[in-house]
């Protein structure tokens, strides 16, 4: 039995498709402008890597900041639901979840079921998302998927004082003039968004084991940053962006089964 | 590096002295220097009147900036730093100004100046600069009696506004202007934070909104977010607005029409205000040194 579950965020749309509990296909599109072209280009690139037509599935459901705007969904899932169901089904033993997206960065504690028995969120500043690595990979202007690499050659902690993505951006920018490495910087960098997302882990109680999804899990340099902060070892699955997808998807399943 | 014409952010830079003030005739000859984040002034006092000042853009070296706008103060009024009897210091980089007698913190200094240049009626001032915004509240002489300060956040600040004007390629000195061609006010930019508001107000460029009706919106949120901190502060008459967000109108209205309040009105450049309350502080203190001998 084939489902689906498909994640709408701020930056990519992401889509997973499940048979009987197996990950069949994935699908992921830039988010852009237009939700329903977003949408539909990442369902059928998940389709065509499956491969299997849409009418194959049972059930579709969607999650992430555009949820409403999927138009074939048969139902929705809260973003801290989907980010439950999907990372207590690849780390088992995890009851603290952590997920940084572009625009949002979240923090939940969840039973062994995946139930979620508390969050918190921030969604009103880019200094706790992925936004902000991205605004000062600009100024570093190096990409943004070299800066994790690049920060793990520094041993070098160099404080940041702006909290603010566009302060930081020229705080990054006088770095550069005052000729502090480029490797310092990223890890600088990293060490201010890992030390904000900590603080935020911080306002629930951590229990153990926890684990780090979406797409700012990707970044190895902002993983080493958040572990050193936590002072704890993390689970960071395979592909992270697509675990809200994944959820969502596991939602879809039990649906379907439910009838 | 960028051309001039696209550099949509950058304002016009200038020195001004008044010409009927002649430094030979004072007794105390004083100055403020105030190195904010993103601009620096120098203010020059004959015993307690404005008579010179310079307003630039900071470096990215402190000390240099604090010269820099010193000299440009100085420029032509046959003056020169050895004559001033006594400098003030303020502002983010205050600590680094190496000609300064002390340092002064520069929500004193709004207080003070703002109590010259608006008047002794003068109960509440905000200040819109580059890197924070600052809602005080003072007395008749310009004493500071509370404050509230967003220095975190870009929105409410100048800088946030620059992001704007670069974004939409509109120079930030036509921002006032051009806000307010719209047809009917927009609802406001509803995300706070200048970068997600920036990838909103792309969404709505994208949506066929003209440049100006995005520009309207972001106006609108700049207003509504500096008017909390005001209010939770507490919004005593009269009213005046210093920093560089007092020459934008399309903020300066919305935030009266919030309020329901009007700011006061000043022929004065609105950026001199903390370094005229530092020449004022200045004067103050080269007389109490003086009278102790």
């Amino acid at each position: 039995m084939y489902v689906a579950g498909i994640d709408m965020g701020a930056k990519f749309v992401k889509v997973v498709i499940l048979d009987d509990g197996e990950i069949k296909g994935k699908g992921m599109a830039p988010t852009g402008f237009d939700l329903d072209e977003a949408a539909n280009s990442a369902f059928n690139s998940a389709l065509e890597n499956a491969g299997i037509q849409k009418d194959d599935l049972k059930h579709i459901t969607s999650t992430g900041a555009g949820k409403k705007e999927v138009d074939f969904r048969n139902t929705e899932v809260t973003e801290v639901g989907a980010a439950a169901k999907g990372a207590i089904s690849l780390f088992p033993g995890s009851r603290t979840i952590i997920e940084v997206g572009a625009e949002e960065g979240r923090a939940l504690r969840s039973d062994e079921n995946g139930r979620v028995l508390d969050f918190v969120i921030n969604e009103k500043c880019a200094a706790g998302a992925g936004a902000f690595t991205e605004a000062m990979a600009r100024a570093l202007e190096i990409p943004v998927t070299e800066m994790g690499a690049l920060s793990l050659k520094s041993a070098k902690e160099t404080p940041m004082n702006a909290q603010c993505a566009v302060f930081a951006e020229s705080e990054v920018v006088s770095l550069v003039h005052s000729k502090t490495s480029k490797e310092d910087i990223a890890r600088a960098i990293h060490d201010a968004i890992a030390s904000r997302i900590s603080s935020m882990v911080r306002r629930l109680s951590i229990e153990k084991d926890v684990t780090l999804i979406g797409g700012l899990a990707k970044n190895i340099g902002f993983v080493e940053s958040l572990k050193r902060d936590l002072n704890m070892d993390i689970n960071v699955p395979d592909d992270p962006d697509f675990v809200g997808a994944l959820g969502a998807a596991l939602v879809a399943r039990k649906k379907a089964k439910e009838g | 590096m960028a051309t001039e014409d696209s550099e949509y952010w950058r304002w016009k830079e200038y020195n001004w002295k008044d010409p009927e003030m002649d430094w030979k005739d004072a007794e105390f000859i004083t100055a403020g220097v105030d190195v904010g984040s993103v601009s620096s002034q120098a203010v020059i006092t004959l015993d307690s009147k404005l008579f010179a000042y310079s307003n630039m853009r900071t470096g990215s070296n402190s000390p240099d900036s604090a010269r820099n706008a010193m000299n440009w103060a100085l420029e032509d009024t046959g003056l020169d730093l050895e004559k001033i009897q006594y400098v003030v210091g303020t502002g983010y980089g205050r600590v680094n100004v190496p000609f300064a007698d002390r340092a002064i913190t520069e929500i004193a200094c709004h207080g003070r100046g703002a109590n010259y240049m608006y008047g002794p009626t003068v109960r509440t001032v905000l200040d819109m600069g580059g890197q924070d915004c600052k809602a005080i509240r003072t007395d008749e002489k310009g004493k500071v009696t509370a404050f509230l300060m967003n220095d975190k956040c870009a929105a409410g600040t100048g800088r946030g506004m620059e992001v704007f004007a670069d974004l939409l390629g509109i120079h930030i000195e036509k921002v006032g202007e051009e806000s307010f061609k719209v047809e009917k006010e927009p609802p406001a930019v509803s995300s706070t934070c200048v970068v997600f508001a920036k990838s909103e107000a792309t969404g709505l460029l994208r949506a066929g909104w003209p440049k100006n009706k995005v520009l309207a919106a972001y106006c609108s949120a700049m207003a509504h977010r500096v008017v909390t901190l005001l209010e939770r502060l507490g919004v005593e008459k009269e009213f005046a607005i210093t920093g560089g967000i007092a020459k934008n109108s399309g903020v300066v209205k919305r935030i009266e029409k919030e309020l329901g309040l009007t700011a006061l009105d000043v022929n004065l450049d609105t950026q001199i205000a903390g370094a005229l309350g530092g020449a004022l502080f200045a004067e103050a203190l080269a007389k109490k040194a003086q009278k102790q001998g």
